[in-house]
């Protein structure tokens, strides 16, 4: 493998990843009979944004500036650890799955401070909301990729669980060929069915969050964001678009099993896998309403369980 | 073959999940009748011997009993009693959820404890039915309308089936529609029961009727 293959993922990342949102709002747009806005209006979105300049509250502490800044620098770092499917990512390590969830934690820690940092109650509320689906969905993700950790391990039948080595996610998902697919489909299928409803959740897509709606009341991301302008609001719906890249690229390199080898055919599949599923949400998007904000952790829940689930048939199974 | 057989189970044990989180009573029964048809399908898979007769009339009755005539009986219960929805179980549906994945992880556990004396289909299958019937017990004890407890009560009996599927090749076919014929007796005796109940009180919570006095 090419030492510059692992660069892929990132580049691909940060010129491809506005087109992803793109991609969901024109298939919304066709299943509803519109024409619906160009392919590429993030990029005009961000385009327009980058070049005005940010307005601050006065009542505002330097925290509400770092929060954008944060939040688009952890997400990068994260975009940094996520492979394609058999192609690597760029830091590998033992255990980066660990640090790539709290990365995006970090993240949305700076969002929800620099949300209540404006002292608006309609943001403390859309905080609050944010961190009470996050608890649920963070365990799930977790356990989900930790699930994925165990499949298609080759264990000698001596060796301690304990002595089961770290991996990095790279090693994990490189593992995924169709034979691990025809043996353990069960695990596979119910923990992509999980890392989906947490991708969902954390993208804040529709059975969770409304991603088109400006009314305070129903809205979660949405309304943390309503005191940011110019380039800082540029920096955070850049950051949203990678966000959803890093989690569409790990569901593609877990549902799509082509792992021949060959760099192009192996990029190509998992880059078509994505905008499957881009297409996929648009289509979840448009067949269902946002659920009643109780019935939420239900949702985030039933993820918990079909993690759990995964990760007792892999381990005990 | 193993790929069929472990995607049935999980399958089976969704639809508990979906039992225990849903509160439209109509949906609940619903799923009931997809487990026993699931129910129905799991002797054909679990068979390692070419398919008898004794075999595919056994799942063809569970798939009759459990998946057409218990659900029926029941929405014809729960349109006579006029409810429709679950209100305010003792446990909510999220908690039950977070309970069932405890179960669940339990149930396995307990698995693992009881070795089969015989191969069977997939190590699934024991883990698989102990997490039915306490799905079973669990809506008993957490719900408060008595189609939703006859509901967990079909649920563990289910379970208990499952739990006999593993035997299927050694169990006396008697003793299997021994239990069917009980189970349907049971639904049935239920089923007018609850009729019953809402007729002279108006309602079918069971947490209520402790407060009758004779």
């Amino acid at each position: 493998m090419n030492i510059l293959h692992p660069l892929l993922n990132p580049i691909l990342a940060l010129f491809l990843a506005p087109l992803l949102p793109g991609i969901i709002n024109r298939t919304k747009a066709i299943v509803a009979g519109r024409t619906g806005q160009p392919l590429l209006q993030l990029y005009y979105d961000l385009f327009r944004l980058f070049q005005k300049s940010a307005v601050y509250s006065l009542t505002v502490s330097p925290i509400f500036k770092a929060g954008p800044l944060v939040g688009l620098a952890c997400i990068v770092m994260g975009l940094t650890l996520v492979p394609m499917g058999g192609i690597p990512s760029l830091f590998g390590f033992a255990g980066d799955l660990v640090v790539l969830a709290y990365l995006m934690g970090l993240a949305r820690f700076f969002t929800v401070a620099a949300a209540l940092d404006t002292g608006s109650a309609f943001e403390g509320m859309g905080a609050s909301r944010e961190v009470q689906f996050s608890v649920l969905a963070e365990p799930a993700l977790l356990l989900g990729l930790a699930a994925i950790s165990q499949v298609g391990l080759i264990r000698p039948l001596t060796a301690l669980p304990t002595a089961i080595p770290l991996e990095s996610l790279s090693e994990m998902l490189a593992r995924l060929s169709m034979s691990v697919w025809m043996a353990d489909g069960t695990v596979l299928l119910l923990t992509s069915a999980a890392l989906f409803i947490v991708m969902l959740a954390e993208n804040c897509r529709i059975p969770v969050d409304d991603p088109t709606t400006h009314l305070e009341l129903t809205m979660i991301h949405e309304v943390m964001v309503l005191d940011h302008s110019g380039p800082d609001f540029g920096m955070i719906l850049y950051a949203a678009a990678l966000k959803l890249w890093i989690f569409l690229a790990l569901l593609a390199g877990l549902l799509i099993p082509v792992r021949t080898g060959n760099f192009w055919m192996d990029g190509a599949s998992i880059l078509i896998g994505m905008v499957v599923i881009a297409i996929g949400i648009g289509v979840i998007e448009s067949i269902n309403g946002r659920l009643r904000l109780i019935r939420v952790p239900q949702l985030l829940a039933g993820a918990l369980v079909l993690s759990v689930m995964a990760l007792v048939m892999v381990l005990w199974g | 073959m193993k790929l069929w057989t472990e995607t049935l189970i999980v399958l089976l044990i969704l639809t508990n999940l979906k039992l225990i989180s849903s509160s439209r009573l109509s949906a609940c029964i619903r799923i009931v009748a997809v487990q026993g048809i699931l129910l129905g399908v799991v002797p054909l898979l679990a068979g390692q011997n070419p398919l008898t007769w004794r075999i595919a009339s056994l799942a063809g009755l569970t798939m009759i009993l459990k998946g057409m005539v218990f659900p029926w009986l029941l929405l014809k219960a729960m349109r006579s009693a006029n409810v429709r929805r679950e209100m305010e179980p003792f446990v909510g549906y999220s908690a039950s959820l977070i309970v069932a994945a405890g179960l669940l992880g339990f149930s396995i556990w307990m698995g693992r404890q009881l070795p089969m004396p015989f191969a069977v289909a997939s190590p699934l299958i024991t883990p698989m039915a102990v997490f039915t019937i306490m799905i079973g017990l669990f809506a008993v004890i957490s719900r408060r309308k008595a189609v939703t407890q006859v509901l967990g009560y079909l649920v563990m009996e289910n379970g208990i089936y499952a739990f006999g599927l593993s035997f299927a090749q050694q169990e006396p076919f008697l003793i299997e529609l021994g239990t069917l014929l009980d189970v349907f007796m049971a639904v049935f005796v239920m089923g007018i029961t609850i009729f019953h109940i809402n007729r002279e009180f108006n309602h079918i919570d069971a947490d209520r009727l402790n407060a009758l006095r004779g």
